[in-house]
């Protein structure tokens, strides 16, 4: 493996695993997907459509804010909750890195096998 | 971009070649750059010290999953353990195994890494397939594929 690349992206390490829990509900998913798309969002716009109560989805939201995936603002006596792609893009420049380490162990692993 | 990584490589050399080289400790450590104290055992934890130029101090810990000869060897482990002070048994570890198959001019290794996060299978491919600039069409589907199931 290479030990560079694994070093670099041990200071992110803390912060990785709870993203992924994060992420890891059918609800905070959809609630991902309604506040990437566009404009921040109050508590009663992303409970509307949903089964959920409005205590139910304050909830989820939290875990998100948690993580940084969501972060949300008063404006009057309202939150509003905006989408942050920071958090996911994180995941995805450690997995890229792990992939990386990867390939060359495996090409280790080829010339040692065919030698 | 996925949560699972996969890695698939020809290699000009018999199965059971390829089959020493991942099982047996010592060669698994010529190629991965880790002394392994002792022999892979299934169901038992692997301990041994980094070789890696540099990085001696850093320890290798796996749990040897399982050995079908020829076929598949597994463990789990704590990918990019690097921080001596941070006691990494905590968190949920990831399972790496290693699929062989004999080809007409050697063996394919498959190699999968998975475990990164608890999301449903269905859904994390979804939910990382994901770059910078698909941001909103990416959440779209995941937003059309959720809500269609609810």
């Amino acid at each position: 493996m290479s030990q560079a690349g694994r070093s670099s992206v041990a200071s992110k390490r803390q912060s990785r695993a709870p993203v992924f829990a994060a992420l890891g509900d059918e609800t905070r998913l959809l609630l991902v997907a309604k506040l990437c798309s566009g404009q921040p969002s109050s508590i009663s716009e992303l409970t509307e459509g949903s089964r959920l109560t409005r205590q139910a989805i304050t909830k989820h939201l939290r875990v998100l804010e948690n993580v940084g995936i969501v972060r949300s603002m008063r404006t009057g006596r309202e939150s509003r909750f905006q989408f942050n792609p920071e958090p996911i893009q994180g995941i995805k420049q450690y997995l890229d890195l792990v992939s990386e380490q990867w390939d060359q162990a495996l090409s280790r692993l080829k010339s040692f096998v065919e030698e | 971009m996925s949560d699972r990584i996969e890695k698939r490589i020809e290699l000009k050399a018999p199965v059971s070649r390829v089959w020493r080289a991942l099982t047996d400790y010592r060669e698994f450590g010529e190629w991965f750059r880790v002394k392994i104290d002792g022999p892979f055992v299934p169901g038992e934890v692997s301990r041994g010290q980094v070789t890696y130029p540099g990085y001696e101090y850093l320890k290798w810990e796996a749990v040897v999953q399982k050995m079908e000869p020829q076929r598949l060897f597994s463990f789990t482990w704590h990918p990019s353990a690097i921080d001596p002070k941070v006691d990494y048994s905590k968190e949920p570890p990831t399972l790496v195994e290693f699929r062989l198959e004999k080809t007409a001019n050697g063996t394919l290794l498959v190699m999968t890494e998975s475990g990164f996060d608890k999301i449903p299978s269905d859904r994390r491919l979804q939910a990382f397939r994901m770059n910078e600039g698909g941001w909103t069409e990416q959440m779209k589907n995941i937003e059309n594929h959720v809500t269609s199931r609810s």
